[in-house]
């Protein structure tokens, strides 16, 4: 089991015939993911390395069946894109588009919200791997292998970074969710953790915060009423100055609000294992794995 | 993208916010000719982002034109916590009744904006959160529908607010949200809000007006409003930031001496703490994003060593997208370039590391010294930079 992707993802690419968008169709299809089809408006009718180009979302869905969208427009199409995915009744878009406007991310929620047909993730996220099943995005798959720890993290170098060092222990991933660094995500840590909390192949769960918002704060309440299975987090952003945007749209610390100490001080409260470094992290997961096995 | 205050009331007239009417000046001469065109009694303000401009005398009532000038002349190149005042806001001076606060949020948690009014405006609003939060009446808007009518009738009578002014200040929350919606806003805050005495008696309606005004534009939907990606903030222009925003990198100037380039906003905090865990001081963040080329380490470099108080720099590099020999052969070429006299230290993993390690040991750059993980990469920059400090000293 892995949540989210596998091999019954059926993947629609919107923007597969740009540069980026294709590279990385190819590379997940490469990796095993079902790519049936890609969307660029006035290329219908046209392939991507055999892959069939539509010219709506309506249409790849009534050909191909799709069920998954990838969303690899520039930020002033994505938010259409996605509510295009949306209305053609695809169930799961995953937003890798960086930079949308944040008016654009409120009214894209809450549409979604509102409809229950579809989930969200991202955007400006890296994506979702499950191992050995399906890849849909710019996670590099090399460096995970099968396993049971399920990662859900706000940062996409950051997660190969911790990944790689549990995977140097021998130790794999269910699956590895991206769910992006700007201020409205589609899918929070909460829906992650219910996931993973439901997955049977997931024993434990990393979770990779950082600065800006409350969402930590509202996982660590979260965490201590509904999930058992162990959890292990890490926070970025002990050094960001208050009122600058470090990187991500998302990360920032506003006032006192979205501190990296407060959002590891509530973790720690729920008695979830904060890691203050990404070894560390790593470190405290193998031997909560290892207790268990 | 924080707005100053006058920039922020422009945005509120061309909307129809109710404001004092206002000139814009740089100068102690464009002020006084600004005093004359508004009339006395004028108000003389610094434009800078920061709380307590009127503690530190950076807000001044003007009578008459030697007044203005006198008052031009102090407050201009004035430091206020650290920011030099270079612009000025001649207004015409208000009479105040009472004085309210009003504000839209975007609620990153409830994912929707916030309405916020009190009748206890003119303080600090997290202090009145603070102590008495009953005093702030909150209503959040579904974006999907917008601003009704009802949404400000309802703020003002729950937040109490006098009873002839309802109609006046539910009208001036309408505007607030259009501004917020319309200029795709972040925050806009009034503080204060004022209501002016009844003029002249005689059952003259009082009047609401915005006093100050405090907007944060969303960076990432400028491309949709070209004139308010003209504004400009002189006081905040860090030279450094501006090199790299032209040359397309994503940084943040930070206080300490130890520069700092990785890829992924998140690997770079975490580079950022990892450094200060080992007891250094990082001078920047920098994050080269996502498959850099060779140029954009070229570009990287320069950016971070034009900060003189530099005195080691670290490479974080775990690629994904991005490719260790790219960012190897950017060294090079950067060295090649502008041959730095600090040491380096770098951490290439993932992608083609064991390439970009090879690149690195046969160019035998001077004072580049590589590590295989991120802890001990942090370690041995410290010490670099504590040796330079101990050899400067």
């Amino acid at each position: 089991m892995s949540i989210l992707v596998d091999a019954n993802t059926k993947l629609c690419v919107s923007g597969i015939t740009g540069r980026e968008g294709t590279f990385h169709s190819l590379r997940n299809r490469d990796y095993g993911t079902n790519v049936v089809g890609g969307v660029t408006p006035g290329k219908g009718g046209q392939d991507v390395d055999g892959i069939p180009v539509f010219d709506t979302f309506h249409a790849a869905v009534v050909q191909t069946g799709a069920n998954t969208a990838m969303i690899f427009v520039p930020p002033r199409f994505a938010a259409d894109s996605i509510l295009e995915a949306e209305d053609a009744g695809i169930e799961l878009i995953i937003a890798i588009t960086e930079g949308i406007p944040a008016h654009d991310e409120l009214i894209v929620y809450n549409t979604i919200r509102k409809n229950g047909r579809s989930r969200l993730i991202g955007p400006n996220c890296p994506g979702i791997l499950s191992p050995g099943k399906a890849n849909v995005g710019i996670i590099p798959a090399a460096f995970f292998s099968e396993g049971n720890v399920g990662v859900v993290s706000r940062s996409g170098t950051l997660t190969y970074q911790i990944g790689n060092v549990v995977a140097q222990r021998g130790f794999g991933n269910s699956t590895i969710v991206g769910i992006g660094g700007d201020p409205v995500p589609g899918t929070d840590f909460i829906d992650a953790l219910t996931l993973f909390e439901e997955d049977p192949e997931t024993e434990l769960i990393v979770m990779c915060g950082e600065i800006g918002g409350d969402a930590e704060e509202r996982a660590a309440e979260f965490i201590e009423a509904n999930v058992t299975k162990p959890v292990v987090a890490y926070i970025a952003g002990f050094t960001a100055p208050p009122g600058k945007t470090m990187g991500h749209a998302g990360a920032i610390v506003s006032g006192s609000q979205g501190t990296a100490k407060a959002k590891a001080e509530a973790l720690e409260a729920k008695g979830v294992r904060v890691g203050r470094t990404p070894t560390e992290v790593a470190e405290l997961a193998v031997s909560l794995l290892g207790a268990a096995a | 993208m924080d707005l100053l205050e006058y920039q922020g009331k422009q945005l509120f007239a061309r909307h129809g916010v109710p404001v004092p009417e206002g000139r814009h000046a740089t100068s102690v001469e464009e002020a006084v000719a600004a005093a004359d065109e508004v009339g006395y009694p004028c108000v003389i303000k610094a434009q800078v982002q920061i709380g307590g401009r009127g503690k530190a005398g950076g807000i001044k009532l003007a009578r008459n034109r030697d007044e203005a000038r006198e008052h031009a002349e102090a407050i201009l190149g004035m430091d206020i916590r650290g920011l030099t005042v270079h612009e000025l806001w001649v207004e015409r001076a208000s009479e105040i009744d009472s004085e309210y606060y009003a504000s839209v949020v975007f609620d990153r948690s409830a994912k929707a904006p916030l309405l916020m009014l009190s009748t206890k405006g003119g303080m600090d609003i997290e202090e009145v959160a603070a102590e008495d939060p009953g005093a702030i009446a909150r209503l959040h808007v579904d974006p999907l529908i917008g601003f009704q009518e009802f949404h400000g009738r309802r703020l003002a009578f729950e937040a109490r607010v006098d009873a002839d002014v309802v109609r006046p200040v539910a009208a001036m929350l309408a505007k607030l949200y259009e501004v917020f919606v319309s200029e795709e806003a972040t925050l806009v805050e009034v503080n204060p809000l004022i209501v002016t005495p009844s003029a002249g008696g005689d059952g003259a309606a009082r009047e609401v007006r915005a006093l100050d005004a405090k907007v944060t534009l969303d960076d990432n939907a400028l491309f949709r409003h070209p004139d308010n990606s003209e504004l400009r903030d002189l006081s905040k222009e860090d030279p450094q930031e501006r090199m790299a925003k032209e040359r397309g990198l994503t940084f943040v100037k930070l206080d300490g001496d130890i520069g700092i380039l990785g890829n992924g906003a998140g690997l770079v905090m975490s580079t950022l703490d990892v450094v200060a865990e080992a007891g250094g001081r990082p001078a920047n963040f920098l994050d080269a994003g996502g498959g850099s080329k060779a140029e954009a380490i070229t570009n990287a470099v320069q950016v971070i060593l034009s900060n003189p108080d530099v005195k080691a720099v670290l490479f974080n590099i775990f690629g994904g997208i991005t490719r260790g020999d790219e960012v190897a052969r950017g060294l090079i070429e950067a060295f090649h370039q502008i041959n730095p006299q600090v040491p380096f230290v770098v951490r290439l993993d993932g992608t083609n590391d064991e390439e970009g390690r090879r690149l690195l040991a046969e160019a035998k750059l001077p004072n580049v010294y590589t590590e295989s993980t991120m802890d001990g990469a942090a370690q041995k920059v410290v010490e670099l930079a504590r040796e330079a400090e101990a050899a400067a000293a």
